[in-house]
């Protein structure tokens, strides 16, 4: 729009029958006949739209009316435009949009001269306003960024899981150690937090001829045939939701890490680069599955702070 | 009347000489141009039917029990985000329509983009004037995705709720402040305070869609100013366009081609469902099912996530997780940043300074057609690798075995590619002739004996190619010529 091509004066007029302004089609009168056509269906279509909405009917009644009366009304506009519009061709010259060499200078001078000459005579004004605005573009950060949200701290080493927790599912139905058929898993948390994301547990057990391979000093970590790792993936922390029975895996359906359950949830294959952390777990005297401590390492992906 | 009204408005403003000079403007005629005409349009339909969801939508995570007509939902307690989701395709006359209208407008608008953009760049039209426009363009991609991804996240169910907490998990593995971005963003360690949808919401519907509307005004403000580039052919050179002119031709074409792209995103709206989120259910932190894939224009960098092996970097007492932070960031800005350097990136090996305005045939510049059928194919196949489940259970192979074969195949293929297309294209511009549309040699022979040859008649539509194109003529003799002698009648000359 802001496009200036002058003309000098105007063109003569073009005649009649100059070849370029007949129409593309080399029959006009039937490609309005089809134009026409098209443009009542997309009248129908659009009352048609309009008695669907009023009769409340069901979503492809208005999408049909609608969308053939669009594609109708905009097909006869097309043919249109395409075969009963003066053909053309028609041709415009391109200017050069660049400026002439001695525009550029003037333009470059008064940025230059003017400008240094102005700022070089003041230096002491323009070194406190290049200060003044460094200062208030820093202090704006803090209400912008800085009031969105809490720092980290030690929020990411930490869950709700604690010696003495008890298991409980997401209604907070307590676990006792015969609720779960040789094979099952479950999803838990610790008592007070169901539905937490960090404190995400899967709990499984194992047949009783299986024993988890465990590293030195986790032997007792599980119970009964019991083991619980946390659920949160080590690579992006979707849950590891799939539990392969036959092959003791868990699989995330997110990424297709793979945690082999009997050697401490070690990833075998995809991008997960850590085991799950696990859950070290014991039976109460009363039969309830409770925590043995909380976990040895933060839970799910990596992060910097993460020694 | 409009001769009355244009004078009261050029009175004031002035725009006689420009608006005639737009009226004027010549788009030249090429299917190809269309492309970017879609991407547009859906563009539009994003605007209309997103301003209808906003109607309905309530971007809160506060828990309420639902109420609505969708029997297996009734008396759950879900968010008001999932609540309002559902509602407005049930319970709201033609919400379901515009919602699905409106997620379908925003994949058709993505894809549009991305084949706009192949087509401007293996026809070279991002070079010198058009560096500039390129690049706002390659943002406007960028920014469609993001803003995508944020409209895919803010009904709050379970397979965009897992999109959100990967993308807290991405933000989170940058090395020395990924916890604190992720922080803020959250307000919070993950799932948050509630804040995401909210923030999610402010971002989706009026940050991002404000930026790319003032980006759409640049990009269409600098093709008006630029002018648009043309195809080699009959009187077409550097310093002209040929082809139609804006008013009415162009317009007619224009709006029906408006109309026509609306009805195929509503009639997708209507006819095929997608993210029926009430089969998913209400996004729970501890929830998951199977098969979890972004909309396509994410999946490529799933795919690229999928296929990194787990090279975590542990030392100093710190950990980058490059298994992360290598393909869903390093990867992503490596090629943005070789779409937005291109132009420069080519003029500097090609030491070609000069403008353009002709575009090239893709085969005439070898080395770049097989560069962006490398891009194209490295993209696909890390594409293609966001699906390795479900072709691991579709041929019935090892989802090891599928894995192994993209990490290979995203190296291979591109490589492959470049040197196929490297050679194709010689091979073409060897041929003489190639693409020309030919004419039947018509071979006669006269009563002596003589064979002779002529050319066919043009095809129907090649015809108006033989004119030579003039300038659109200011006044037009609106009376036939046999006529226009005759004593008394006017001519229309001013």
């Amino acid at each position: 729009m802001s496009d200036e091509s002058p003309r000098t004066g105007p063109l003569p007029p073009a005649a009649l029958d100059d070849p370029h302004l007949q129409p593309f089609a080399r029959h006009p009168e039937g490609a309005q006949a089809v134009a026409a056509i098209a443009m009542v269906i997309g009248f129908i279509g659009f009352i048609g739209f309009g008695v669907a909405y009023w009769i409340g009917s069901s979503t492809q009644w208005e999408a049909l009316t609608l969308g053939v009366g669009m594609l109708a009304l905009g097909f006869g506009v097309t043919a249109w435009g395409k075969y009963l519009m003066p053909q053309g061709p028609f041709v415009e010259e391109r200017h050069e949009f660049h400026s002439t060499d001695a525009e550029r200078d003037a333009m470059t001078a008064a940025v230059v001269e003017r400008g240094g000459m102005v700022v070089k005579r003041r230096k002491l004004l323009g070194g406190l306003f290049a200060l003044g605005s460094a200062t208030m573009g820093i202090v704006l950060l803090f209400p912008l960024v800085r009031s969105l949200g809490p720092k980290p701290g030690e929020t990411l080493f930490e869950t709700n899981w604690k010696r003495g927790s008890k298991l409980v599912t997401v209604d907070g139905r307590q676990i006792t150690v015969d609720d779960l058929e040789v094979g099952g898993v479950l999803t838990v948390f610790p008592k007070g937090f169901e539905g937490s994301s960090p404190d995400q547990v899967i709990l499984i057990r194992l047949a009783s001829e299986l024993q988890p391979l465990q590293s030195p000093g986790r032997t007792d970590w599980g119970v009964a045939g019991y083991v619980a790792y946390s659920k949160m993936c080590t690579h992006l922390g979707c849950p590891v939701g799939l539990y392969q029975h036959q092959t003791q895996q868990l699989v995330c359906p997110c990424h297709q890490s793979i945690f082999n359950v009997l050697a401490g949830a070690l990833p075998e294959f995809g991008p997960a680069p850590r085991p799950l952390p696990q859950l070290p777990i014991t039976v109460d005297a009363t039969g309830l599955l409770r925590a043995n401590g909380g976990f040895d390492q933060a839970v799910g992906p990596g992060f910097w702070e993460r020694p | 009347m409009i001769d009355k009204s244009l004078r009261w408005v050029d009175d004031r403003l002035g725009i006689a000489k420009g608006g005639r000079t737009f009226l004027d403007k010549i788009f030249p005629d090429h299917w190809s141009f269309m492309l970017g005409e879609i991407a547009l349009y859906s563009f539009v339909v994003l605007m209309v039917t997103g301003v209808f969801l906003t109607l309905y939508f309530v971007p809160s995570a506060h828990e309420i029990v639902y109420h609505g007509s969708y029997l297996p939902l009734r008396g759950q307690k879900v968010s008001e985000a999932y609540s309002s989701t559902v509602g407005l395709s049930f319970d709201v006359k033609s919400g379901l329509l515009m919602r699905q209208a409106h997620h379908w407008a925003a994949d058709i608008f993505l894809g549009s983009i991305a084949v706009h953009m192949a087509r401007v760049f293996f026809t070279g039209a991002f070079r010198k004037p058009r560096e500039l426009n390129w690049i706002v363009g390659v943002t406007m991609l960028m920014l469609g995705i993001i803003n995508g991804f944020l409209g895919y996240s803010l009904p709050d169910d379970l397979v965009s709720g897992t999109g959100i907490r990967i993308a807290f998990s991405i933000v989170e593995s940058i090395p020395l402040v990924g916890s604190y971005l992720a922080f803020f963003l959250f307000g919070g360690n993950y799932p948050g305070n509630g804040v995401i949808i909210p923030r999610f919401y402010v971002l989706h519907v009026l940050i991002v869609p404000l930026v790319i509307m003032g980006l759409l005004g640049v990009h269409l403000g600098l093709l008006v100013k630029q002018k648009h580039t043309q195809f080699k052919g009959k009187g077409k050179t550097e310093d002209n366009v040929v082809g139609s002119p804006m008013f009415p031709t162009f317009m007619a074409k224009t709006t029906g081609f408006l109309f026509m792209t609306t009805a195929v995103i509503f009639l997708l709206g209507g006819f095929a469902q997608i993210n029926p989120i009430w089969q998913f259910g209400q996004y729970e932190p501890f929830q998951i099912s199977y098969a979890v894939q972004p909309d396509w224009y994410m999946g490529w960098l799933d795919g690229a996530a999928r296929i990194m092996p787990s090279w975590e970097f542990v030392g100093w007492g710190h950990t980058i997780p490059l298994e992360i932070f290598l393909p869903a960031i390093i990867f992503p800005g490596i090629i943005f940043n070789i779409f937005v350097f291109w132009p420069f990136i080519e003029s500097h090996h090609t030491k070609d300074l000069a403008y353009h305005n002709l575009l090239d045939r893709p085969r005439d510049r070898p080395k770049r057609t097989a560069a962006g059928a490398a891009m194209l194919s490295l993209l696909f196949m890390t594409f293609s690798a966001s699906s390795t489940d479900v072709m691991a259970n579709f041929f019935q192979v090892p989802l090891k075995d599928v894995l192994w074969f993209f990490r290979f195949a995203v190296i291979i293929v591109p490589i492959v590619a470049y040197v196929v297309t490297y050679k194709i294209c010689n091979e073409m511009r060897a041929a003489e002739g190639v693409g020309k549309r030919k004419r039947a040699q018509i071979i006669l022979r006269s009563p002596a004996g003589e064979y002779t040859t002529v050319e066919s008649e043009p095809r129907p539509g090649d015809g108006h190619e033989e004119l030579d194109a003039i300038p659109v003529p200011t006044y037009i003799d609106l009376v036939p010529p046999e006529l226009a002698t005759g004593a008394g009648v006017r001519r229309v000359i001013r």
